[in-house]
């Protein structure tokens, strides 16, 4: 479970986040959505420790991740796995390199533990046989799977994914999506998704917050975002615009 | 940005930099990798440089000190004073500050490129989000590597300038071999080696640590990480010209 309480961040004076509230709860998928520019990225790197917050608490269980030091918060960032926007895949790795090197950071296992690990988690995101590939050598699809894997192979218990569906076709997009959605239920994580795609929502939308202009403007489900948008002209335009 | 705000963001990069690394097993392979990077991808350009601008300043320090003229007689200047410069200035400026201007244009652009891309694409994002100080772990192996392999780079220049001197004594019969190498023994001082060793680990540093930063700090695209590659070379060319000028002045100022 992670809770942010009145969250503010600004740059050069313009406010992108101002004062969000949020819960986002273990076990489903919880969704981050709005127009692009409205703060989601900004928002996710607070979550996650790449942007320091001006004010407002980030609660992962009941510690306050934004008051923490450097060395205090490594503690958390063992527990937090992130799926980038373009992967961020490390170019001059191959597939199992890349997923092996959090173990080779993080863990005193030997090669073939690690390898076996490796394994393990390319089978969970259903991705075989492309151990040796370097990431210029894979699809989109492939490269977002390695990005999961990569997250995932240190226990975890929160993942972070900011736009898994950027650059992908809509059928992989939906393959993606129920991948990190199933993930997050076998693996009992809480998973934070980043999206302005409304396909996502209908399908895997159980927790979502709908940021505009760097406010929480609505949170709810997928069953009830339909009746939301009628009383909602912000939502309903972001809505209209994703279609 | 200007100048202040600039130099106080290099120093606090350097500070998360020169820290112990987390895991000595992968930063001692990324270490060798780098080493090995650094070494090969200049060898060639810097032996080719030593050998022919040995051979230039010989030729051209024999024409001005041996050609007769109103104010100078030839016979008042020994030919072993050819030895004697053409040395000197190999071991002082040309070995250390030739090669090193060479390498910030091979190395510098080299390294400020890799790391820019590393950061546009969140692969540094990545490092920090893992736990892992992405600045040491992306700089210090490489910093390190310069330090020990740019050194050794310039010793075997300095022994391929006057490998180049001895070359074009074949080819003038102004000068010999024997002059040479009378002239260079002659004025020979260790001191000499320890100011070329200074300036190497300076320049070495210089090299590395700034197209480190200048890449750490890229934003955007593409277009940015060659603007770094760019913006490094010509920021390690004019602090290498600088502390030479220093180093100069504190150890051989009159
Ligand atoms: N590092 C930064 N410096 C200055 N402005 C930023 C920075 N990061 C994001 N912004 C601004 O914050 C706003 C929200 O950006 P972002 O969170 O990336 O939007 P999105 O919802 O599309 O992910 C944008 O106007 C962007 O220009
Ligand atoms: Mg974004």
């Amino acid at each position: 479970m992670i809770q942010i309480e009145n969250l503010w961040k600004s740059f050069d004076g313009k406010d992108v986040l101002r004062g969000i509230d949020a819960t986002f709860k273990p076990s489903i998928p919880n969704l981050v959505i709005g127009a692009s520019g409205s703060g989601k990225s900004v928002m996710l790197k607070n979550l996650v420790g790449l942007i320091e917050p001006d004010k407002g608490k980030i609660m992962y269980g009941d510690e306050d991740f934004a008051s923490m030091d450097y060395n205090e918060k490594q503690h958390i960032r063992r527990q937090i796995g992130m799926l980038f926007q373009n992967n961020a895949l490390f170019d001059s790795m191959t597939v199992e390199q890349n997923i092996e090197f959090p173990l080779k950071m993080f863990t005193q296992l030997n090669p073939s533990e690690r390898l076996d690990k490796v394994n393990q988690c390319l089978k969970m995101v259903d991705l075989v046989n492309s151990n040796k590939k370097y990431p210029s050598e894979i699809s989109g699809g492939m490269k977002k799977r390695v990005g999961i894997a990569r997250a995932i192979v240190l226990e975890i218990k929160y993942l972070f994914c900011d736009e898994p569906n950027s650059g992908l076709d809509p059928l992989t997009s939906r393959v993606i999506d129920e991948l990190i959605a199933q993930l997050t239920v076998d693996l009992g994580i809480t998973t934070v998704i980043n999206s302005h795609d409304m396909k996502t929502v209908k399908d895997i939308g159980e927790n979502i917050i709908f940021i505009y202009k760097g406010e929480k403007w609505w949170q709810g489900s997928k069953d009830e975002i339909e009746n939301a948008r009628i009383n909602n002209k912000e939502l309903d335009a972001f809505i209209s615009a994703s279609f | 940005m200007n100048f202040f705000t600039d130099f106080g963001r290099f120093v606090l990069f350097m500070k998360q930099t020169l820290h112990r690394p987390q895991k000595w097993s992968v930063f001692g392979s990324i270490l060798i990798r780098e080493m090995y990077n650094i070494g090969i991808q200049s060898l060639l350009v810097v032996v080719l440089i030593a050998i022919f601008t040995g051979a230039v300043t010989t030729i051209q320090t024999a024409n001005q000190l041996l050609t007769p003229s109103d104010l100078f007689p030839t016979q008042l200047i020994p030919k072993f004073v050819v030895g004697a410069v053409v040395s000197t200035s190999s071991i002082l400026e040309l070995a250390p500050t030739i090669t090193c201007l060479v390498l910030a244009g091979k190395v510098g652009a080299n390294i400020a490129s890799e790391i820019g891309n590393k950061k546009i694409s969140e692969q540094i994002d990545a490092y920090e989000v893992m736990g892992i100080n992405s600045a040491s772990f992306v700089a210090l192996p490489k910093i390190i590597a310069g330090i020990i392999v740019i050194p050794s780079l310039i010793i075997v220049a300095n022994f391929l300038l006057i490998y180049g001197g001895v070359i074009a004594t074949q080819f003038t019969s102004a000068l010999t071999l024997d002059d040479l190498i009378e002239g260079a023994r002659m004025v020979f001082h260790p001191e000499y080696v320890k100011i070329m060793l200074i300036k190497a680990f300076i320049f070495a540093f210089i090299i590395t640590s700034l197209s480190s930063y200048q890449g750490y700090y890229t934003e955007g695209g593409a277009l940015e990480v060659g603007e770094a590659g760019t913006k490094a070379v010509t920021r390690i060319c004019i602090f290498i010209l600088f502390f030479d000028l220093i180093i100069a002045q504190i150890f051989l100022g009159l």
